[in-house]
């Protein structure tokens, strides 16, 4: 940590966020909290439940104030340029900056449509230019081979971990700079876990990838960099081998180590 | 009951009662071994060849601890995929029992040159063969001690010794050579305790090891290999 209070790191940081609070109508549910987050690489968020650190993810897309009451301090850097403030579209700090939930939540529709929908919205017509996006998300996201013979079925029949690589694969489909991931793995089988841990890494070449996970191991195997929240607070930020090695916080050494509470 | 570093309890009860079961375990383990130098210690000196015998037989159960500790250590790393702290402990775990099970065969090694011995009349009085002794068995009683306590100060203390232990090794040597030189008859004896001289340089760097995996235990920092104390602070 430096004099100011914020983690940092050596190589160039992609997000610098300063000061950032999240408050629910007058109660603070996290912050401030500075960190800033390495490009390509992948920034994992552990804590336990409540400790902030799904509002942290969700306030660097500018998700959380979609819910009521909710108001939020500080500045988030991406690249240099603000995503809060007057006159700046979440709807383009979305684009930029993409978000992979829990559960997956695949649109009634095709899996083709499902991955063009985000481009259709960003107003792209052409169906050849549409076809080669996806066929590239679908790629990236490891995807591809097992359904392009069936583009134009269903994606509510695909199993549980495909979904999830349809959901990444229609984030990557805009190609945003950052993928968000809100437990990603956590309703799968641990094979279809391996295998969006794979594509995490894979993906980290060209993105910049944060990821909550509550799976203190799945921190440990992706993660280049993990950061750990208490109580609405970044108790410590390390590199990841670091944190799960020789922690030199009291209380991270706790809750990775399984004495909490 | 000896903790790695933080008084406190894992949630999950049966992990805690691993760890704790495989700490019991090591200090069963250092117990033997500490009971295996200082009976052949004594064999050597009262020329006890029944004493030498029984401290042999002490070695079988440190080499069944050897394997029990292992197969503990084994078992909780796949089960609990430890980390931070408590995987310094379970890694300094496996390590330690390797000191420990040589140092116990170099106890085994002294006794079977006391047995040598003892067919012969003595050399000579023992003068400093005694004080290598006590030296190597302090390290080994401390460093065991700077492991249950956690205690870095006391680890870094154990390693400091060693140079006391070599140079007490350098000094029986170059006697048991003007032994050798005065007259011939004189090689069986001198060669045997000159063995027992190099047993006991043997262990204290084994007992230096263990300190060194204490520091590691407790601060996560390897000395091993470098400036020992000045880097170790």
């Amino acid at each position: 940590m430096s004099a100011n209070g914020a983690a940092k790191v050596e190589p160039t940081p992609k997000l610098i966020v300063s000061d950032l609070a999240v408050f629910y109508d007058s109660k603070k549910a996290m912050g401030p909290v500075s960190l800033d987050i390495v490009g390509q690489h992948v920034t994992a968020l552990i804590g336990p439940s409540g400790c902030g650190k799904s509002t942290f993810l969700r306030s660097l897309n500018r998700m959380n104030e979609l819910i009521p009451g909710c108001r939020v301090e500080g500045s988030v850097k991406l690249d240099g340029d603000p995503i809060y403030g007057p006159g700046i579209d979440p709807v383009a700090v979305r684009r930029r900056i993409g978000m992979v939930f829990q559960r997956s939540n695949p649109f009634p529709k095709s899996i083709q449509e499902n991955v063009a929908y985000g481009l259709r919205i960003g107003g792209i017509t052409d169906a050849s230019d549409i076809a080669g996006r996806v066929e590239r998300a679908l790629t990236q996201a490891a995807l591809w081979e097992e359904v392009r013979d069936r583009l134009h079925e269903s994606a509510l029949g695909l199993s549980g971990g495909q979904q999830q690589r349809l959901c990444i694969a229609r984030a990557l489909a805009v190609e945003p700079e950052v993928l968000l991931m809100d437990e990603p793995a956590s309703a799968l089988d641990p094979i279809a876990t391996a295998h969006i841990e794979e594509l995490i890494n894979e993906l980290s070449a060209n993105y910049t990838v944060v990821i909550v996970t509550h799976n203190m191991q799945q921190a440990a195997r992706v993660a280049d960099y993990t950061a750990f929240f208490y109580l609405g607070e970044l108790v410590e930020f390390d590199r990841t081998d670091v944190i799960f090695t020789k922690p030199s916080n009291s209380r991270t050494e706790d809750y990775i180590t399984g004495r909490f509470g | 009951m000896i903790r790695a570093n933080t008084s406190r309890e894992h949630t999950n009860r049966e992990y805690e009662q691993e760890l704790r079961r495989l700490r019991e375990q090591l200090l069963l383990m250092g117990a033997k071994v500490e009971e295996i130098i200082n009976g052949s210690i004594r064999a050597l000196i009262d020329r006890d060849s029944t004493l030498a015998e029984q401290m042999i037989a002490v070695d079988r159960k440190i080499n069944q601890l050897e394997i029990a500790i292992d197969e503990l250590c084994m078992q909780v790393l796949a089960r609990r995929q430890p980390v931070a702290s408590d995987l310094r402990f379970l890694t300094t775990a496996l390590k330690l029992v390797t000191d420990l099970e040589r140092i116990g065969d170099l106890g085994v090694n002294i006794c079977e040159r006391v047995l040598e011995l003892n067919g012969e009349p003595p050399l000579k009085p023992y003068i400093d063969l005694p004080n290598m002794m006590r030296e190597v068995q302090e390290m080994l009683h401390e460093a065991l001690d700077a492991f249950v306590a956690a205690d870095v100060e006391r680890a870094q203390r154990v390693i400091a010794r060693d140079k006391n232990v070599d140079a007490y090794y350098t000094q029986i040597f170059r006697e048991l050579l003007t032994y050798m030189m005065e007259d011939p008859r004189n090689i069986f004896r001198a060669t045997r305790l000159q063995s027992i001289a190099k047993y006991l340089e043997r262990i204290g760097d084994h007992a230096t090891n263990l300190g060194e995996l204490v520091i590691f235990m407790v601060k996560g920092k390897d000395i091993r290999h470098a400036g020992k104390l000045s880097d170790a602070g």
